[in-house]
């Protein structure tokens, strides 16, 4: 029963269907991904490898009322954040209305392998390339804070930052589009009790855009006589 | 707070796969030491301090016991941006202390950290923005005088500017490592650099001149060019200063700024400036702490030789720069007698110390000397009551010696070993024969 490509080490999926189609076999080994058929709850928590799983495929084409139990129980399961993207026919759409909370994308069955491939890969993008399913990950952009581990990356490239510069870029990224005075900053980050002055953001926030580099700078705007904006405005100016 | 920086530098440690640790801190003199532990120790170093024999570091010698504990400042973590890919490499800057923990007196950043807090707590922080000036040279051969790169001058871009492309690399690897660059050009002499640094408070910026100093002398090593700040290198041309811009804020305002003075100038910043006047004399020895510093310190070379304040006049000790349209944040002062070869931590204690003791006793600030002073003779200046800065490195100690401020700020255990190490090396320079000596007399007498 069991499918694996050697090559994917980062996580493992499980699958639930019945059966798990060769379309399905076929695209989830195409794609590189490990994975495991489930055919119940208990199943699914038997084999469950030590890390969590990575993310979940549900198939409710055959067994919607099975499929949709397995779906709860995962998001009952310990930590709850696993992925998971299901499998609808046409005629199931309106099955997904009040279950918002069951499912993070769902898929047309029968599928494109281009297009189910590309919605999975998405989905478990934004939990982290490690696979690691609890990481804490704030995002903007092209710019990724891993708040577990304290790193972050902008296009995919490394930023080395000392401290103070994580902590204020962190803040501000959590804070998207609201304009925050140097004060406000300064007793946000830094606490009151350091004795920089404000003018201590001023030199942070030239320091964070250097490292950011030319392209990506501008995520951080002045905000003239009043402080800095991360990101877009949220009035849309 | 401390627990979260310990954090954040025992994770990146262990993400970003860094191999080793350098612990670096600075001596009396301002060089550079460093050592190295392997990530494994470093959870204990943040916490204990790492313990080593401080008496082969200059200044640090003690008669008794003589080890001291290097304790790692988690806010200065940075990753090294020169180390091999796949074995990076991180540095954090020490405070030393004793073995009792208490701050190790012969420490020149325990010293900054001491004058920066006596400051503060009067409501006041220190802002330095230092203009750093340099030279490219071919490898130096013993005995041969110094080759520079190019014979370019001041803001030359000079064709297959291979100073240029240093100096990129430099700033690009600056930037890496927190230190914001405002400006950087070619200056006056052949193969002179300047680079301007951003401000930041005194402690940071201490931290990032040692920084500075290593970065051009490693991006330099890298093209087979030798990188040097000595003060004065070639005798006919002018020397490397290291420009000084300072500012004192009390919470966001800039306490030097008064926008009803015609100078735009606070009686802060008036007294602060006559502090700096008063006492400069005394402080010479330790921001041109070598003997050659007082080479450049000379007239002709746009380095300042009186004790003086203008606005607009650069061969007086302090300028006081015209703001940009008035900005109230960019008022400043720049002290014009360091030089790059200096230890920025003891230097920028003094300017502060010497300053603040003008602004507590309300100094008063003599008249601006905006005229030529070169081309005044010595009844002219004494009229004005200008004098001359100290005219050797043996003038200098002379004047330090006699200073209560200066012992003060710098404690005992450096004063005195400052002193006692600069004597010896006056020594030895006078009974030096020189290549100038010998070509002038050796025929003639």
């Amino acid at each position: 029963m069991t499918a694996a490509s050697e090559s994917n080490e980062a996580g493992m999926l499980a699958v639930f269907a019945d059966p798990v189609t060769p379309e399905l076999a076929r695209s989830l080994d195409l794609a590189g991904y490990s994975w495991k058929a489930v055919s119940s709850v208990d199943e699914g928590s038997d084999s469950e490898p030590a890390a969590g799983w990575q993310g979940a495929i549900i198939d409710c084409t055959a067994d919607p009322e099975g499929a949709w139990a397995f779906a709860r129980a995962i998001r009952k399961s310990d930590g709850s954040q696993v992925k998971v993207l299901v499998l609808v026919g046409g005629a199931q759409i309106n099955d997904l209305q009040l279950r918002d909370d069951l499912f993070d994308d769902f898929c047309l069955s029968p599928f494109h392998p281009t297009e189910f491939e590309a919605r999975l890969q998405h989905m478990l993008w934004s939990v982290g390339d490690d696979g690691a399913p609890h990481a804490d990950l704030v995002e903007y952009g092209q710019l990724v804070l891993n708040l577990e581990t304290y790193q972050a990356t902008i296009a995919g490239r490394p930023l080395d930052m000392t401290y103070m510069e994580y902590e204020l870029l962190k803040f501000l990224a959590q804070n998207p589009g609201k304009v925050f005075t140097r004060e406000i900053l300064l007793s946000r980050v830094w606490g009151y009790e350091y004795y920089g002055g404000a003018r201590t953001v001023d030199v942070h926030i030239r320091r964070l855009r250097a490292k950011l580099g030319e392209e990506h700078a501008s995520l951080i705007a002045t905000v003239r006589s009043v402080g800095y904006r991360f990101g877009q405005s949220s009035w849309g100016n | 707070m401390l627990d979260q920086h310990r954090d954040y530098v025992l994770r990146t440690v262990e993400e970003r796969g860094v191999r080793l640790v350098r612990l670096w801190f600075t001596d009396v003199l301002g060089n550079l030491k460093s050592f190295a532990i392997s990530p494994a120790e470093l959870e204990n170093a943040l916490e204990d301090g790492m313990t080593f024999d401080g008496s082969s570091i200059d200044g640090f010698s003690r008669i008794q016991e003589s080890d001291v504990l290097a304790v790692p400042d988690p806010d200065t973590f940075e990753l090294i941006p020169w180390g091999e890919p796949g074995s990076a490499e991180a540095r954090v800057f020490c405070d030393i202390r004793s073995l009792d923990g208490t701050p190790f007196e012969g420490d020149p950043r325990q010293v900054l950290r001491r004058t920066v807090k006596a400051a503060h707590d009067q409501g006041f922080t220190f802002f330095i923005a230092p203009d750093i000036e340099f030279f490219y040279f071919e490898q130096p051969v013993k005995g041969k005088k110094p080759q520079p790169l190019d014979q370019g001058g001041y803001f030359d871009l000079t064709t297959r500017d291979a100073a240029g492309d240093l100096r990129k690399q430099t700033i690009r690897e600056l930037e890496q490592m927190s230190i914001p660059v405002e400006y950087s050009f070619h200056e006056d002499a052949p193969s002179q650099q300047e680079i301007d640094l951003r401000h930041t408070d005194a402690l940071t910026m201490a931290d990032s001149v040692m920084t500075f100093r290593l970065v051009v002398k490693e991006v330099a090593a890298s093209q087979g060019v030798h990188a040097t700040f000595m003060p004065k290198p070639l005798w006919s041309v002018q020397g490397s200063g290291m420009h000084l811009h300072m500012s004192l804020f009390s919470g966001d305002e800039n306490a030097f700024y008064d926008g009803g003075d015609k100078h735009a100038l606070s009686p802060i910043a008036k007294s602060f400036m006559a502090g700096l006047l008063v006492h400069a004399a005394e402080i010479t020895a330790v921001t041109n702490q070598t003997v050659n510093s007082y080479k450049r310190l000379v007239p002709g070379f746009e380095a300042p030789v009186h004790v003086s304040w203008a606005r607009n006049n650069r061969s007086g000790l302090i300028r006081v720069p015209i703001a940009k349209k008035g900005n109230p944040l960019a008022t400043r002062i720049e002290y014009r007698s360091p030089d790059p070869a200096c230890n920025p931590y003891l230097v920028f204690s003094l300017l502060l110390a010497a300053g603040m003791r003008g602004v507590e006793q309300g100094y008063e600030l003599p008249e601006e000397a905006d005229a030529n002073l070169f081309e005044m003779d010595d009844p002219t200046l004494a009229k004005l009551g200008i004098t001359q800065l100290p005219q050797s490195l043996s003038d200098a100690l002379q004047a330090m010696e006699q200073s209560e401020l200066v012992h003060d700020v710098l404690g005992e255990h450096i004063f005195e070993w400052f002193l006692r190490n600069k004597r010896r090396e006056w020594r030895d320079y006078k009974t030096h024969v020189s290549q100038f000596e010998i070509d002038r007399y050796l025929r003639s007498v």
